[in-house]
């Protein structure tokens, strides 16, 4: 049976995890290789690296980043954070990374998402929505620029016309939850995920055990992010799996 | 490993950074092949690929013809995803592009049963149960879990290893004589995937 996916999410900024990180028992704190070394131990599914800050000399130590992840962990790796064009995405599949995240440059350029399904196959091209609930519920307005600009779309609309261009999974973050620890927004998801046939990660938002129970259950989510509940330990993603098949829901042990 | 090089063969479906990663991480020596003139160096061949059935129209009657006949001469062959599936006659995905035919069947869709919510394509970790052992499957449990992404599926014939079950069960891993092929991704699937990768260098020094 497909399992549910834990993807652990690292923001970087110039070669450096960046959100607060328990150093405790990492040799070198805030190196990402380490930390994704120590997730890949714990039985994450899947790693994302995200840029934050996306200028050009993180750019160069970004690359760095991939390659020395890419070096010694075979699971999948997908990159994100200002990739606007396809010299962009070429530097980071060429590093390594197995999946491009699009997210500002999906909108200002729509036909990026096919050029790039065409070029490296739909399964490479994850496109990442930032949404938020608008007006009376049922409708969740999609906002570009880390969550800064509102772009006039609706999150469903948005993913259904995403799939269509050739992404091959959508990655959903709420900005209401994000960093609030109150759980997923199952809601959105859900209605994310009814929509498209690719799979849809959730994000934002991640406390508690229950809250993945919740998103994978109520939310529909195929896979869901997280990333200070792990970085902090306050859950070990090998408790998060044990939990989780608990409840009856498919992992990856 | 071996001392003469692997051949892995770039028809331009995806990036073949990954498997070379894990290849080197594994020790073994690999080249890519310009022309079909190269394979006759080759101790083995892998055919990698992701994507549309359409692309292995690129590996065109020289290819097949000096692929086929490295198989002829025993050397091993491995498949990966959309390379395992070229292995087979063909596929309704692209019906106009023949396969290599070493091995016998179509692929097709993956079916999703009416009224269910699976989706296709098929991504992320699943099990592998296996129907019988083979040197690729050495060491491997029975339900281990690999990395997928695809939407076309191999027929389940005495030539399958493993299958997986995704609406529908597939050939997940297949195995006969020196050809051999993975619907999974072995390069992402962690310990599970590098034993399967040592495996067929073990077959292929």
């Amino acid at each position: 049976m497909l399992a549910k996916r834990i993807i652990a999410c690292l923001d970087v900024r110039n070669g450096q995890v960046v959100k607060g990180i328990n150093f405790e028992g990492l040799r070198s704190a805030g190196d990402p290789a380490s930390l994704a070394r120590r997730y890949n131990s714990e039985g994450i599914d899947e790693l994302v690296i995200l840029d934050i800050t996306a200028t050009l000399e993180s750019r160069r130590a970004l690359a760095d980043t991939i390659r020395a992840v890419a070096r010694e962990l075979f699971i999948p790796l997908a990159v994100g954070g200002g990739i606007r064009s396809e010299g962009d995405a070429d530097a980071a599949v060429e590093a390594g990374a197995d999946k491009v995240s699009l997210n500002t440059a999906a909108f200002s350029n729509p036909a990026l998402i096919t050029t790039l399904a065409n070029r490296y196959g739909s399964q490479a091209i994850v496109v990442a929505i930032d949404a938020k609930r608008a007006g009376d519920g049922g409708h969740f307005a999609v906002y570009s620029r880390s969550g800064t600009t509102s772009v006039n779309r609706d999150a469903v609309e948005w993913a259904r016309e995403a799939e269509s261009r050739g992404a091959g999974e959508i990655l959903l973050t709420s900005i209401d939850r994000d960093g609030t620890k109150a759980g997923f927004d199952c809601e959105m998801t859900s209605a994310v995920s009814s929509a498209v046939s690719i799979p849809v990660i959730a994000s934002g938002g991640a406390g508690t055990l229950d809250d993945f129970v919740d998103v994978f259950t109520k939310g529909r989510a195929d896979a869901a992010l997280a990333a200070s509940v792990f970085h902090y330990a306050e859950t070990s993603v090998s408790a998060l799996k044990d939990y989780l098949q608990g409840h009856g829901i498919p992992v990856r042990i | 490993m071996s001392s003469t090089p692997i051949a892995l063969i770039d028809y331009h479906a995806g990036n073949l950074t990954s498997v070379k990663k894990a290849l080197a991480a594994l020790g073994a020596s690999v080249f890519v092949p310009a022309s079909p003139e190269d394979l006759s160096d080759a101790s083995a061949v892998i055919v990698p690929g992701v994507g549309h059935f359409d692309a292995t129209r690129a590996l065109g009657p020289d290819w097949i013809e000096a692929i086929l006949q490295r198989v002829g001469e025993g050397r091993p062959l491995f498949g990966i995803c959309l390379g395992m599936q070229w292995l087979y006659e063909g596929s309704e995905e692209a019906p106009d592009v023949r396969g290599l035919g070493v091995l016998s069947g179509e692929c097709r869709r993956l079916k999703s049963p009416p009224g269910s919510q699976l989706k296709i394509p098929h991504v992320g970790w699943n099990s592998i149960d296996k129907s019988r052992d083979a040197s690729i499957v050495e060491g491997i449990a029975n339900g281990a879990q690999a990395y997928f992404t695809h939407s076309y599926v191999a027929p389940i014939t005495a030539d399958t290893v493993a299958s997986t079950e995704h609406g529908e069960a597939f050939a997940s891993v297949v195995q006969r004589g020196q050809v051999a092929g993975v619907q999974f991704h072995p390069e992402k699937s962690g310990e599970v995937g590098l034993q399967i990768l040592r495996n067929w260098l073990r077959q292929a020094a």
